[in-house]
């Protein structure tokens, strides 16, 4: 399978929390990413959704190692990306960016938007003549749908959609493989989404990108993604391809997920099964025993508290991690 | 696909506008903060220039006008001291040295507090504990005290004064700059570089030290004025400058004694003095607004 | 009579970059038992108007117009005047409601003030009513809440908090500013049926500010739409959103990937960027980012008419055909 070009394996993030008591107060642990295991092949989109804190971000920057993974393997075209040092990561960079969620906060607000954008580049290619630089910098801001003059502006004179532009064209500078977009268009303007995402489905098409989508916005994810990932608590519920997911969606997790979502359409939205979840998402230090999501799953019995469900295959590229899935049909 | 790109490659850059030239336009409209700029200007120009263009000499005993008051016919702005000099050219003297002293030891400050304090703040976890307890360790030691005996063991020595104050000044610049560093350390720019293959140090250099600076101007209004006023009360001990120089605390500690014989001994170098503070005050509330519009 | 009527409601801001006009002149009325949506991007003066109406407004901000609140003129009263309507006869949650809530009191001592103060309960009887408030909105054992403060609850529990707080003197008026936007789908799915719930129940006015049209289409009776300051559409919620007549409105409606449709190829993004509300083109405001716009467009600027029972817009263009 030499189109997989990431292949992550039972990867943990685990943060040591201080609990209380100077003296002998025994670390605790928060487990926000908690044995995922997924691949992404070549030019893919890999959507991965569920509700804020459940640990996406962090899975998405432990991928990256701008958090370090407590445990398991990120397999880069097959290496192993876990055991390198900080520098020789940082040589892989060019292969692997990322687009954050708040535009202008990731925008270094004393900094021209040409110096932002070419930042990867003069700290990846030092040797790259200055006229250089300034000529990729000023095609990939056309590329994104920037002014290239404004390339000695600053980042506060420009709007919100905008920002996101500057940093997709800083994501896209080294030409990567992949880019990790969290959230990208979930601090936008509706009508400035629209742009952002068909911006990020313009790049793929042209240059094979593989893009890991996060994002907690269902109708977003479905539009963009081939495939998805459903994460509840650092653990995977469902991966699957698109179709699939909405259309069959065997989690019950997942299936309050879409229902709840609203449709922009008052016959459709007003007629709709809403499928309600009791509660509140539980404190990922002490998770629910057995299935995480036992605590608010209305078809949670003693099989799951006592035992954690494995990902089993439910149809081709279709995987879920519930142990009633037959039953709940 | 969207506007703009389409946009002839040609056009030629505009030239944007950075957070600092922002915040000048914004000081540049503060009425307070320009007059104070203005007259502190003048004050400086003065301290630098006056000795040398002045009639009178800083240190020439003119023994017939021995403690006269200001006295325009014989050429005596400010008047004379009880040794019969120059009062004028005496305080534009100590007015330079205060500033001097100050201007010293607040780079000194400057340079080891921002360094000291981005490292702690950037590098963080153990380090960073070591580093701040020192900076602890070195706040519980009366500083006071500390320069004082720097002061006997070694002599009065003005570079000695410099390094002194600029060593005790620092501390609290290293806290400032921690701090503000741990804050941009998470901040979301910070991320996108070390994402984008940016080393350590480059990233300090580049994103962490300048946007640092705000705070830092803000402190640096407020550190002159505190240094030449320290500088000011250990001269008033007796523990500045040597004589024949002098400086704004030995003219107002001098002015003190003879408060009653020849009070414009004391009034002219202490209006100066506070002239200087109050200035310095306008310039840091105006330095402040001027860089964070939203916080008034 | 409508619960609120508002008159040519003009909101502007001083600014060191001179004057900013929020809100241009608008007209809206909602009766008892209504739900009026109010759509548009950031800073098309959505909240704004509503801020004026609860005498919220930044120091820098100035109001003209009227403003009717059960037929009284509440525009420009005084703070003590507008307190005895405020968080009583007319409420208001916010999209962070850790910024409405006091940090150090704890949530039933905040929910009781409520109580003592506008409806002169004691002590005791008000914090029962607020324990039932609690759990109308589906507060899980609603007696601990009452001595947690704010930040021990989560997200959507602290919102349901603001929405019993904005309820408890049973207000005629519920204005609600983006109450979902920071909430998770299953917890937004929650909330809008507890106000849906409440709207049927109580009949209490409600006025829900969002950008999200599907937010919109489950829970108003009639739409607003708002672009730059000024109402461009408005109708029933059905037609708004089967048969949109404004090209902004329509640019709205298709520019949303849907959760019921398999991803098409593009998205129709409209194109350009959010207005400056300081540099607005002659003429239709929209018009830098419509594709229907035409010479008339840059000259005059297109008032709101009536163009069906119930429709007004305010566009030049009668019928949105494809244009070449
Ligand atoms: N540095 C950290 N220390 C402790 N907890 C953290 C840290 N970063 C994230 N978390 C926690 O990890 C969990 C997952 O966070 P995140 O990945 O941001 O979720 P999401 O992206 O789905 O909103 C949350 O409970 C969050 O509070
Ligand atoms: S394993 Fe049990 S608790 Fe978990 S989702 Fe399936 S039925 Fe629900
Ligand atoms: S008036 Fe003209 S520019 Fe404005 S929305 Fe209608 S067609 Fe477009
Ligand atoms: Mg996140």
């Amino acid at each position: 399978m030499s189109d997989v070009l990431l292949d992550v394996a039972d990867l943990k993030v685990h943060f040591p929390i201080p609990t209380g008591g100077l003296i002998g107060g025994r670390t605790r642990w928060l487990k926000a990413v908690d044995g995922v295991s997924f691949s992404v092949k070549r030019g893919e989109t890999l959507g991965i959704v569920g509700e804020s804190g459940c640990g996406k971000s962090t899975l998405g920057r432990a991928i990256l190692r701008l958090i370090a993974p407590s445990a398991g393997r990120v397999l880069w075209l097959g290496q192993d990306l876990s055991g390198l040092s900080q520098e020789e990561m940082r040589r892989h960079r060019r292969e692997m960016q990322i687009i954050f969620q708040d535009p202008l906060a990731s925008l270094d607000p004393r900094m021209t938007v040409g110096d932002i954008i070419a930042e990867p580049l003069t700290a990846l290619e030092p040797d790259l003549p200055k006229a250089e630089i300034k000529e990729r910098v000023r095609s990939m801001m056309s590329k994104v749908g920037l002014l290239p003059e404004m390339i000695n502006r600053y980042p506060h004179e420009f709007s919100g959609g905008q920002y996101q532009r500057i940093g997709v064209a800083r994501a896209m500078i080294v030409r990567p493989a992949l880019i990790v977009c969290d959230e990208p268009v979930s601090a936008l303007d509706v009508s400035i989404q629209a742009q952002i995402v068909n911006l990020l489905m313009d790049l793929q098409a042209e240059f094979g990108l593989t893009l890991l989508f996060i994002s907690h916005d269902l109708s977003v994810v479905r539009h963009i993604s081939h495939r998805i990932l459903v994460l509840y608590l650092g653990r995977v519920m469902e991966l699957a391809d698109r179709d699939s997911l909405y259309r069959e969606a065997r989690h019950p997790y997942t299936r309050a997920l879409i229902s709840a979502v609203p449709v922009p359409d008052p016959l459709i939205e007003r007629s709709k099964r809403i499928e309600f979840l009791s509660g509140d998402l539980p404190s990922p230090i002490d998770p629910p025993s057995g299935c995480v999501f036992r605590t608010r799953c209305p078809h949670a019995n003693d099989l799951c508290a006592a035992k954690v469900p494995d990902l089993e295959p439910v149809g081709t590229d279709h995987q879920v991690a519930c142990h009633r899935w037959r039953e709940i049909g | 696909m969207t506007n703009g790109t389409q946009a002839p490659d040609m056009a030629p850059p505009v030239r944007g506008r950075s957070l600092w030239q922002d915040a000048l336009r914004r000081l540049s409209h503060n009425r307070a903060a320009v007059a104070a700029v203005v007259v502190l200007a003048l004050v400086v120009l003065l301290a630098v220039v006056g000795p040398w263009i002045a009639p009178h000499a800083y240190d020439e005993l003119y023994f017939d006008h021995v403690a006269i008051g200001p006295d325009l016919d014989a050429g005596f702005l400010f008047g004379t001291d009880t040794v019969g000099r120059d009062l004028f050219v005496r305080t534009l003297m100590g007015a330079r040295i205060s500033i001097l002293v100050a201007l010293a030891a607040t780079s000194v400050s400057l340079l080891i507090g921002i360094l000291y304090g981005a490292i702690a703040g950037f590098v963080g976890g153990r380090v960073d504990n070591l580093m701040m307890r020192f900076v602890d360790i070195m706040y519980a030691l009366p500083f006071m005290f500390f320069v004082i005996i720097l002061m006997v063991v070694f002599g009065r020595n003005i570079v000695l004064m410099f390094l002194a104050l600029g060593a005790v000044e620092w501390l609290t610049m290293a806290r400032i700059v921690r701090g503000q560093t741990l804050t941009l350390k998470n901040r979301e720019f910070v991320e996108a570089a070390v994402a984008s293959g940016v080393t350590r140090p480059r990233i300090i250099l580049r994103h962490i030290i300048p946007n640092l600076l705000g705070p830092v101007a803000v402190y640096i209004t407020l550190t002159i004025p505190q240094v030449i006023l320290v500088e000011s009360f250990l001269s008033f001990l007796g523990l500045g400058v040597q004589e024949p120089l002098t400086s704004l605390g030995v003219l107002i500690s001098e002015g003190a004694d003879e408060m009653e014989t020849a009070p414009w001994m004391l009034i002219f170098p202490a209006t100066v003095l506070a002239t200087m503070l109050f200035c310095f005050n306008f310039i840091g509330d105006g330095v402040r607004d001027a860089l964070d519009p939203k916080d008034r | 009579m409508a619960v609120i009527d508002i008159r040519n409601l003009e909101v502007g801001f001083d600014t060191p970059e001179g004057k900013v006009q929020a809100v241009n002149g608008i007209n809206l009325s909602v009766d008892r038992g209504e739900c009026i949506g109010i759509v548009g991007e950031s800073g098309s003066g959505k909240s704004q108007t509503f801020m004026a109406a609860m005498g919220l407004l930044a120091r820098n901000g100035t109001a003209r117009g009227e403003i009717l609140f059960q037929g009284e003129q509440i525009l420009g009263l005084g703070s003590r005047a507008l307190n005895r309507i405020r968080g009583n006869a007319m409420s208001m949650i916010f999209q962070d409601p850790m910024t409405a809530l006091t940090p150090h009191l704890r949530i039933g001592d905040q929910l009781t003030e409520v109580l003592t103060t506008h409806k002169g309960l004691g002590k005791r009887a008000a914090a029962a009513r607020a324990v039932a408030m609690l759990e109308q909105v589906r507060i899980p054992e609603p007696a601990r809440r009452m001595r947690q403060y704010p930040h021990e609850l989560s997200g959507g529990m602290r919102q349901r908090v603001m929405i019993a707080m904005a309820l408890l003197c049973e207000p005629e008026l519920l204005i609600a500013d983006e109450p979902t936007t920071a909430l998770d789908v299953t917890v937004q799915a929650q909330v809008l049926s507890l106000m849906r719930d409440l709207k049927d129940r109580l009949n209490t006015a409600l006025v829900l500010i969002t950008h999200d049209l599907g937010v919109v289409a489950g829970l108003a009776d009639r739409v607003m739409v708002m672009y730059a300051g000024l109402v461009v559409e408005e109708g029933p919620v059905e037609t708004i959103f089967t048969d949109p007549r404004h090209p902004y409105t329509q640019g709205l409606l298709n520019s949303m990937p849907r959760i019921d449709r398999a991803g098409e190829e593009r998205l129709t993004a409209i194109p350009g960027q959010p207005p400056n509300l300081q540099r607005l083109p002659s003429g239709c405001a929209f018009r830098p980012r419509c594709a229907y716009a035409f010479e008339r467009c840059e000259q005059e600027r297109p008032e709101l008419e009536d163009i069906a029972p119930g429709r007004r817009k305010a566009c030049h263009r009668e019928r949105l055909e494809a244009v070449s």
